[in-house]
């Protein structure tokens, strides 16, 4: 403990080093500012209409997440509990390029069609559905996010409503049947809207340019089903489907439903999942400054320990205090300590400020909740806190500063700089971004990956390829594996 | 002036640091390099290549090296005295700095043309193999190339401005390779498109590597050599900043 209270004392009475510090949480600032004020978002509600700071409305769902909804939906009330049972024919699809032009009849592989239950028809109500896919098999999905497989060769789909809890079936021939699934949809009013659907997310082409971003260019896409054998159990209201277009996907222009004598045809585009590469900010993208702090604290680390080498300072340390590798820990504490508090206040300021900077110039921002925004405050000085650790193990190592510093910033900055500005092609930068320190940036990321929307999920579009903890224990196993080297070292070698 | 060039080619070139650096420099470049022109291929919806551009991607790496090097020219004198030593024996202290930047800049423009040859060499080995071509005739290609050791050269008087202002090697390099490498990640996040224009206009780096880009030029926010012309600023107001330093200030 005396220890730690002596490294304190030498870190708080350099003024220079607390100045610097000071910098390193107001650069973090600085940096969300300019982030904030140089994202702006503006659309026009149609050709020639002036443009409105802002963003076209974004659905969300139950949780609060950005979605997709937009789908065809042949529906009648349902009151209360009931089951819909059909039989679908292959599906069938048609996609256009991004101008517009028919391109090929390939089904896309999510492209969906089967039964749903829905809260009524509005955007990003609460749902549960079992679906036949383009190439996935049958699903069971419900509010977005959740999505459970099925079998792939059955054509006989059931929903069925018991109070809040909805169960999905699959049959290949009409007589045994699967339970693919049983889901609780606590939002779902007594009248709910249940019957057919069909939709298919636009293709995306993704086009990169090295050294330029990548680009994702897309085509709508439709898909047709065509259903059969329609039963119907409980209270229903009317007699025939009616149509809707949720979220308008087909302009109103084709027929999306047609009836004749007992089968029901529905055609629809778009899809039913969480909205991944929508136009929306992430909250972490104010955060950018972190690289500034870690530049920063990266310089202070190296100092720490290469300032007593140069004023010959570490003889009497080393001398006061014989045991090497509890000096080295001592620092570590008091480095790592100073670096995590600098981070916390520098993104517990930005956060608020930049994201409210964010809102009044028009950007969506993605919805966080506050144990993610909590991971992202701690994650922010925690990665501060092992990257000043890791510069005091490498200032230990080289004990010359120019180069450790040097080191840590490369370690730490560049490959990020490679892999996000897509220098390098998506899979060199995944790779980049799982074995360098910098994979410890992913404890920021808040953009989740989805096995049932397709996307280009690269680290040019802000996926990192290792979860937020995962990429965190890969920094900290550079920091110790370092403090290891270095302490060995302290030990074996003179002052 | 030239004894003070001597001088200063004579301390260069016989502490160890600055020969292993450059080496270093050369060896990063091309392995980076190497890395980036085997590692080129489209994803299936197909894509465009700046088959220069990524042959010199090692200079994003190699910059450092250089900055590290520049660094320690001046901040190891602080570091052990030797600079009062050196004022002592030449009290014009812009001579100084002057023959500093003289003897640094030859022997990086030096390690700067081999890296970024063997860089363009190994492009054109390893390119044809991943379906892009490299002409080393071509004049953008040689633009991009001759560029490209400019700018580490003025990569190197930048450092060099930096470190004679704050004397300290640790600080000195931390603003350096901030400013080289904070910059281009803040423009990955700015959305407006004006503001990412005007940052890649004013940013050392992103300015300065303007130089390497041979497709689509003319849709840059700012030409090659205009770039190169701003990173040359950066570097002349550096410098500036330096002389006035240590003509101001004890040592």
């Amino acid at each position: 403990m005396s220890l730690i209270r002596a490294e304190w004392t030498k870190f708080r009475s350099v003024r220079g080093w607390l100045i610097a510090t000071t910098v390193g949480a107001l650069l973090i600032v600085l940096f969300g500012w300019l982030t904030a004020t140089g994202s702006r978002s503006s659309y026009q509600e149609g050709p020639g209409q002036p443009e409105i700071i802002g963003h076209p409305p974004v659905p969300t769902g139950p949780g609060g997440e950005a979605v997709k909804d937009q789908f065809t939906f042949a529906h009648r009330t349902l009151n209360g509990d009931g089951t819909i049972t059909a039989h679908l024919s292959p599906l069938t699809a048609s996609t256009e390029g991004p101008d517009g032009d028919p391109r090929d009849n390939d089904v896309p592989a999510w492209a969906k069609a089967g039964l749903i239950i829905k809260a009524d028809t509005t955007q990003g109500s609460t749902y549960a559905a079992i679906m036949v896919t383009g190439a996935h098999g049958v699903r069971m999905q419900h509010n977005f996010t959740e999505d459970i497989a099925g079998p792939t060769g059955a054509r006989w789909l059931r929903l069925t409503r018991s109070g809040k809890t909805i169960t999905g079936y699959a049959s290949a021939d009409g007589t045994t049947w699967a339970k693919i699934g049983e889901v609780q949809l606590s939002g779902l009013p007594a009248d709910a809207q249940a019957g057919l659907f069909a939709t298919s997310p636009a293709t995306a082409t993704v086009t990169q340019h090295l050294g330029g971003g990548g680009m994702s260019t897309g085509g709508r896409s439709t898909a047709t089903a065509t259903f059969d054998s329609i039963a119907t159990e409980g209270v229903w209201a009317g007699a025939a489907w009616q149509a809707t277009s949720v979220g308008d996907p087909m302009d109103g222009s084709t027929p999306a439903v047609q009836q004749s004598g007992s089968t029901v045809t529905v055609s629809g585009s778009g899809d039913i999942a969480p909205d991944v590469a929508g136009a929306g900010v992430g909250i972490e993208r104010v955060l950018i400054g972190t690289f500034a702090a870690a530049t920063v604290v990266a310089v202070l680390g190296v100092l720490f320990i290469t300032t007593e080498y140069r004023r010959g300072m570490i003889r009497t340390t080393l001398a006061a205090r014989p045991r090497r590798g509890r000096v080295l820990a001592a620092k570590a504490v008091v480095i790592g300590g100073v670096a995590f508090v600098a981070g916390a206040l520098g993104a517990l300021v930005t956060l608020p400020v930049s994201l409210s900077i964010l809102r009044e110039n028009g950007n969506y921002i993605y919805h966080a909740s506050t144990a993610t925004q909590a991971r992202i405050v701690l994650g922010t000085a925690a990665v501060l806190a092992v990257t000043a650790v890791l510069a005091l193990a490498i200032g230990t190592i080289v004990r010359r500063s120019a180069v450790a510093v040097a080191t840590v910033v490369l370690l730490v900055v560049l490959p990020y700089l490679l892999a996000s500005a897509a220098v390098l092609p998506a899979g060199p930068s995944q790779w980049l971004l799982r074995l360098t320190p910098a994979a410890g940036m992913a404890i920021q990321q808040t953009a989740l990956e989805y096995a049932q929307v397709d996307f280009a999920y690269s680290p040019a579009f802000g996926f990192f390829p290792l979860s937020p903890w995962g990429g965190f224990a890969v920094l900290c196993a550079y920091a110790v594996a370092a403090l290891g080297l270095a302490a060995w070292l302290l030990r074996r070698r003179d002052a | 002036m030239t004894r003070v060039l001597h001088a200063e080619w004579t301390k260069l070139r016989t502490v160890g640091g600055p020969v292993g650096l450059l080496i270093g420099a050369i060896v990063l470049t091309v392995a980076l390099g190497w890395l980036a022109a085997s590692a080129a291929g489209c994803p299936p919806g197909g894509c465009v290549i700046d088959a220069a551009k990524t042959s010199l991607t090692g200079v994003l790496l190699g910059q450092a090296v250089v900055a590290v090097l520049a660094v320690v020219v001046v901040a190891g004198e602080y570091g052990d005295g030797t600079i009062r030593a050196t004022l002592t024996a030449v009290p014009r202290r812009g001579a100084v700095l002057a023959a500093k930047a003289v003897t640094l800049t030859g022997p990086v423009l030096l390690a700067g043309l081999v890296a970024v040859a063997g860089s363009l060499a190994v492009g054109r080995a390893v390119l044809p193999g991943r379906g892009f071509a490299l002409d080393l005739t071509d004049a953008a290609t040689l633009r991009a190339g001759a560029g490209s050791v400019l700018y580490l050269a003025l990569v190197a008087l930048l450092a060099l401005g930096v470190a004679t202002v704050v004397r300290n090697a640790a600080g000195g390099i931390g603003i350096v390779l901030g400013m080289l490498y904070l910059f281009p990640v803040l423009t990955e996040v700015v959305t407006d498109p004006r503001w990412e224009r005007r940052l890649r206009q004013i940013a050392p780096s992103t300015a300065g590597q303007a130089v390497q880009t041979t497709l689509g030029v003319d849709t840059l926010p700012i030409g090659p050599w205009q770039g190169l012309g701003v990173l040359a600023l950066w570097a002349a107001g550096a410098l500036l900043a330096g002389w006035l330093v240590l003509r101001l200030r004890d040592a």
